[in-house]
């Protein structure tokens, strides 16, 4: 029946390329979670009234991060073609699309995150310096945990664009689901596993969205 | 124990200056529940602000326990803090933090170890009425628990002071009631010295034993609780005195006693302290021949005694009036002749 509907749809080729999405998903959103987060703080603490206030910093960092925002995916991954090649020593397969997806998706994160402190009540903040509070304590027991539900939903929202990304970077054959479907798919008209491919990554986004609303869900003590 | 000299925090803004806090000048003993009271902008957060050093004073030093807070740096300053606790009108709690978590945070701060956290969180929730909620989160408290929290929280580190800054504001007067006799109970125990800042003058006669009157920055009145209440100088600390108590200062009432009768007085009894619990009525018709007609009167409790006001009309002959008021007098209760003021 299966084999009916999909002829031409190889499951070894799908594990294979379901295997190296979620490779290429799961490192990017750690590396995005990583240096969005660094971002994002930064963004924060250099604000007008913040910890670490500083005109300058927060211009250059928020300059920084716009102009990567702007760039639309599919042009960045061309553009970091020769950096790519230095750091991965590729440019092929799922590892060369990581530097891609991780400078693609953070400066979005960082904005995320940047609001989900703003989000944080001033006067939380200004409890632990009155008990004495440094700086990395606030970072670490105050504004993480205080954001934590934000930081979580904005990750979700993060990762399933990240998922779509890796799909246009398997165009140009960083593999994965976006690659099957286009190789195997669309260029010998095999409909079929484009339909399956679609299926499977609908499917993984649905899966991402449900760890990121159950978990921000039991975090939030509001 | 606290001394603060000549403190003054000026806001620059684009278009204009704010003297938030304007030279002021208060010292404060150990011990002691000292009241702030001012309306709205009067610099109140701002001044308690400036004690810590949330707020970095544009002039003046405060001293605590031989300390200057003014000049110290970063590192010193933050040590120091976990010497002051501080609570907030709208507590300030971390909603991600259980109670037990929330209190434990300051002990974190100061780097006690965690069977030692656990010890003085315990005792900490015995002292303030919350045992049993341990593993609630504040979202799951009412305004009143909240605030116990934040307050076992100040305590945490065994402060030397705690500041207020409109602690009971965001609760009813019920419940203010509470969180004050928690404050005062703390207070004696802990003999911790206690900075209360308020818009509510109840709340300075429940449970402090100074009070400053602040307006536009300035302290403009400051003393004993029961001298400022009994008689207030300056114009605010009238407005204030006379909110509490409205009837005690409502003289229209009285206006159809007062005659130029000279057989017949109108006057006002101030009973401060220990006098108000005299027979003083009973005792003056055994000496003297006069009538006495009671008008009005109320008395009003506060930390350091009651206080009371009374309106009688004393009628008789007018040389046994004189008599009688000035025994009254010589007995330590002030006196007030009522003249017609139209
Ligand atoms: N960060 C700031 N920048 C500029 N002006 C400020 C700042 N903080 C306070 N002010 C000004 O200082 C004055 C005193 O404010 P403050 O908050 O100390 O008053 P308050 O007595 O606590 O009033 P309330 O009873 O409403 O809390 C006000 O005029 C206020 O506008
Ligand atoms: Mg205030």
């Amino acid at each position: 029946m299966l084999t009916d509907l999909f002829p031409n749809v190889q499951m070894d080729e799908m594990w294979t390329a379901t295997y190296e999405t979620l490779y290429m998903t799961i490192i990017s959103v750690i590396g995005t979670l990583i240096l969005g987060i660094l971002l994002g703080l930064l963004l924060f603490l250099t604000e007008k009234g913040n910890l670490w206030q500083n005109k300058l910093l927060n211009g250059v960092t928020a300059t920084v991060v716009n102009v990567f925002r702007a760039i639309p995916f599919i042009i960045l991954i061309l553009l970091l073609f020769p950096f790519t090649d230095f750091l991965m020593g590729t440019i092929r397969g799922p590892k060369a699309a990581l530097p891609a997806l991780i400078i693609g998706a953070a400066p979005f994160y960082a904005r995320l995150v940047e609001i989900a402190f703003k989000e944080v009540d001033k006067g939380v903040i200004e409890a632990a310096k009155s008990m004495g509070a440094k700086t990395r304590t606030i970072i670490f027991k105050v504004l993480l945990p205080e954001s934590m539900p934000a930081l979580i939903s904005g990750i979700t929202v993060t990762a399933i664009a990240l998922i779509s990304y890796t799909a246009m970077a398997g165009v140009i054959g960083a593999g994965g689901l976006g690659d099957l479907a286009y190789l195997k798919g669309f260029q010998r008209r095999d409909i079929d596993v484009v339909v399956a491919c679609t299926i499977f990554i609908v499917v993984i986004v649905f899966i991402f969205q449900f760890i990121g609303d159950f978990l921000s869900k039991t975090l939030d003590k509001r | 124990m606290i001394s603060i000299k000549g403190l003054s925090k000026v806001f620059k803004t684009k278009h204009q200056e704010v003297k938030a806090v304007d030279d002021v000048s208060i010292n404060i003993d150990k011990g002691e529940i000292f009241g702030v009271i001012g309306y709205s902008g009067a610099g109140k957060s701002t001044f308690i602000r400036l004690i810590n050093r949330l707020e970095e004073p544009t002039n003046g030093d405060v001293t605590i326990n031989q300390t200057n807070i003014t000049s110290l740096n970063i590192g010193k300053l933050r040590k120091e803090r976990q010497k002051i606790g501080m609570i907030f009108q709208h507590f300030n709690l971390l909603w991600s933090r259980t109670v037990f978590e929330n209190i434990a945070f300051p002990l974190e701060i100061a780097g006690v170890s965690k069977s030692e956290r656990k010890e003085k969180v315990s005792e900490l929730i015995e002292l303030v009425g919350l045992k049993g909620r341990e593993n609630s989160y504040p979202s799951q408290l009412s305004g009143g628990q909240k605030q116990r929290v934040g307050i076992a929280r100040a305590l945490a580190n065994d402060p030397d002071v705690l500041l207020c800054d409109e602690a009971t504001s965001a609760l009813d007067p019920e419940t203010t009631d509470d969180i004050l006799d928690l404050l005062v109970s703390i207070n004696k125990k802990l003999n911790l010295t206690i900075i209360m800042i308020t818009h509510e003058m109840h709340v300075i006669q429940k449970i402090c034993h100074r009070v400053a009157v602040m307006d536009q920055g300035k302290v403009v009145e400051q003393g004993d609780v029961l001298d400022v209440f009994v008689k207030p100088q300056s114009k605010t600390a009238k407005r204030f005195v006379q909110q509490l108590s409205p009837l005690e200062h409502n003289q229209e009432g009285l206006h159809r006693f007062v005659t130029n009768d000279s057989n017949s007085e109108v006057v006002k009894l101030h009973f401060i302290g220990n006098d108000a619990k005299r027979a003083l009525i009973s005792d003056v018709l055994r000496k003297y021949v006069v009538d006495i007609n009671i008008l009005q009167g109320s008395i009003s409790p506060t930390q350091e005694g009651a206080y009371g006001t009374l309106y009688v009309e004393i009628s008789g002959d007018q040389k046994v009036i004189t008599e009688t008021i000035n025994y009254i007098q010589s007995s330590g209760v002030e006196v007030e002749v009522i003249q017609d003021v139209d």
